[in-house]
C-alpha cells in the first residue's frame, strides 16, 4: 500500500497516463451510445443542444486521447485500442432513461475526467521524481486537457440549468 | 482515496484476517510504515467516530467506520480488477497498491462502468492473498 499521492516513477505515470486515455474512451463510448439509445421519438426531438454537446463531447475525448497518446508513447508503452473499450462499454452498457438522464451521465463524465486530472497534476507536482518526458510538457498538457474538462462541466450544468 | 479510507480498509482487512481487533503491528505492516504513525492515524480516526481503539489489543471499525471501509475496498477491487482485466497487468496487487491514492471513488465509479464485478464484492476480497476470490489469475497469482 502506498500512503501519499504522488507519482513516483516512469511506470506509475505511464499506467496513470493509461488510466486517463481509458476514461476518454469511456466518454467517447458512451457519448455515442447515448445518442444511439433514446428512442427514435425522442432522438428526432432531442434538443440539437443536447445532440451537439454529446458530439463535442466525443470529439473532445478522442483529442484529449490523442495528446496522451503521443506522451505514452514518448514513455515508450502502449494504450488500449478503443474498438477494445468500446466493446467492454457496449457490453455493460444500460442506457439512461431519457434525457435528463443522459445529461446527468455527460456531467459525470465530465467531472470525473477533471477531477482525475486535477489529482494527477497534483500528484506529479508534488514528486520530485525525473521522468523520461519533459515535465514542463506533461504538466502544460495536463492543465490545458483539465481546463477543457472544467468548461465541460460548466456547459453541461448550464444546459441542465435552462432546462429545468 | 485518501490516506483516512486506507486506514479504514487495513483496520477492516486486519480484522478479518486476525477474527478481532487490528493490532498496530499488522497495521505498521500493512501500510509499510511506523506503529508511531499507526497510532496517531487511530488517535484521528477514534476522535471521528470512526474507530473504537482497546490498548493491548488493537483498533476495531465502528459500524460507520465499517461502511466507509467497504466502500473503500470496493474501489479497491474495482481497480485491481481493472488494472487485470483491461490494462493486462501481471503485476495487478502492486500496482493496484500503489496507484490507489491517486484515484478518486468517482473514478473508480467510471471504470466500474467497462468490468464485470461480481455482485458480492467487496464480500469476495481474499485477505490474505490480497485480490477477488473470483479473478482468474496464475498459479503466480499474476494475471493471465
Amino acid at each position: 500500500m502506498s500512503l501519499g499521492q504522488r507519482v513516483s516513477s516512469d511506470h506509475q505515470l505511464t499506467r496513470l497516463l493509461q488510466i486517463g486515455v481509458v476514461l476518454e474512451e469511456v466518454v467517447e463510448s458512451r457519448a455515442a451510445h447515448h445518442l444511439d439509445s433514446l428512442p427514435p421519438a425522442e432522438r428526432t426531438a432531442i434538443d440539437e443542444e443536447i445532440r451537439e454537446l454529446l458530439t463535442e463531447a466525443a470529439e473532445e475525448s478522442a483529442d484529449h486521447r490523442e495528446r496522451l497518446e503521443a506522451l505514452i508513447e514518448d514513455l515508450e508503452a502502449e494504450t488500449v485500442a478503443y474498438e477494445e473499450i468500446n466493446a467492454l462499454v457496449d457490453a455493460q452498457y444500460g442506457p439512461p432513461e431519457d434525457t435528463d438522464g443522459v445529461l446527468y451521465d455527460q456531467l459525470a463524465n465530465e467531472e470525473t475526467a477533471y477531477k482525475f486530472y486535477d489529482d494527477l497534476i497534483d500528484a506529479v507536482e508534488a514528486s520530485d521524481a525525473e521522468f523520461a518526458i519533459d515535465r514542463d510538457r506533461l504538466l502544460e498538457t495536463l492543465y490545458e486537457i483539465r481546463e477543457e474538462e472544467k468548461e465541460g462541466v460548466e456547459e453541461v450544468a448550464e444546459i441542465m440549468e435552462h432546462r429545468a | 482515496m485518501n490516506t483516512a479510507d486506507q486506514y479504514l480498509k487495513a483496520i477492516y482487512l486486519a480484522q478479518r484476517i486476525e477474527d478481532g481487533p487490528a493490532s498496530t503491528g499488522t497495521l505498521a505492516d500493512m501500510l509499510e510504515i511506523s506503529p508511531a504513525s499507526v497510532n496517531e492515524m487511530i488517535g484521528k480516526l477514534e476522535e471521528r467516530g470512526l474507530v473504537e481503539h482497546e490498548k493491548y489489543k488493537g483498533a476495531s471499525l465502528t459500524s460507520e467506520g465499517i461502511e466507509r471501509a467497504h466502500d473503500s475496498l470496493q474501489t479497491y477491487c474495482i481497480i485491481e480488477r481493472f488494472l487485470a482485466n483491461v490494462l493486462e497487468v501481471e503485476e495487478f496487487r502492486d500496482e493496484a497498491r500503489a496507484l490507489e491514492s491517486v484515484i478518486d471513488d468517482t473514478v473508480a465509479e467510471r471504470l466500474d462502468t467497462i468490468i464485470d464485478r461480481p455482485s458480492e464484492c467487496p464480500d469476495c476480497f481474499d485477505p490474505e492473498r490480497d485480490f477477488c476470490e473470483h479473478l482468474e489469475v496464475g498459479p503466480d497469482g499474476c494475471a493471465d
